[in-house]
């Protein structure tokens, strides 16, 4: 019954360090603060989540798996309530998101090779402008 | 195996402390710094199994209020200039 427990946390606790690194890469390489709150959301949901999980295989049942749930309750109450704050404020500074026609991809986060199906948008957007006018 | 959950929190961290420096705007900071709050609080947690005291959590579960309570007065008063609401209700908020 030991090893279950020590093997299920070994897999949370790595799983969590996983996520966490995701999502601390995601706000690094995305363009704009609104797809960075998308990306912190990773680390506060599921990083935390499961690293707190994984602690509590260890802690049993004790005084110290409760001390975990109350962590892990108040974390997911108040990372949308903070995410959703943040977002509101950044809008109401004037920065909007941007949209898919105006949307372009830098050099620097490009997959070599990939075809991005927002080029071709742009490129249909510009010509049809152009017979238009 | 909690060394290698504290490694990649510190990781993350880094990457964190790299986009708070980084950041173009302030809300890039805030948000930065949001997120090593919440890497804080699990490297207390994890930190405290590493070291065979669990009493830390208690430390993880301040830190997380704090955290919470912090964030939202720094967007306060970056969105209104100031801690106290408006209640004239004139103009915009700069």
């Amino acid at each position: 019954m030991t090893f279950v427990a020590d093997a299920l946390s070994w897999i949370c606790l790595l799983g969590g360090g996983v996520f966490v690194v995701i999502g601390a890469i995601g706000v690094i390489r995305m363009p704009d603060l609104f797809t960075r709150l998308h990306a912190a959301g990773i680390t506060d949901t599921m990083g935390a989540g499961f690293i707190l999980v994984g602690l509590m295989f260890q802690g049993g049942m004790s005084l110290i798996t409760a001390k975990l749930i109350l962590v892990l309750g108040f974390l997911w109450f108040s990372s949308p309530v903070s995410t959703y704050a943040l977002a509101r404020a950044t809008l109401a500074s004037g920065q909007e998101p941007f949209w898919s026609e105006d949307l372009e991809i830098p050099d620097t986060a490009r997959i070599p090779g990939m075809v991005y199906p927002v080029d071709a948008m742009g490129e249909a957007d510009a010509e049809s402008g152009e017979e238009e006018e | 195996m909690f060394i290698a959950a504290a490694v990649a929190i510190l990781m993350a961290m880094a990457l964190a402390m790299t986009r708070a420096l980084l950041g173009p705007t302030v809300y890039d900071r805030v948000l930065a710094v949001n997120m090593f709050g919440t890497k804080t609080v699990l490297m207390i947690a994890v930190l405290g199994f590493l070291t065979g005291r669990p009493d830390f959590l208690d430390l993880a579960l301040l830190y997380a209020l704090i955290n919470f309570i912090g964030t939202l007065a720094v967007l306060k008063f970056f969105e209104y200039g100031d801690l106290g609401r408006r209640v004239d209700g004139g103009g915009e908020a700069s």
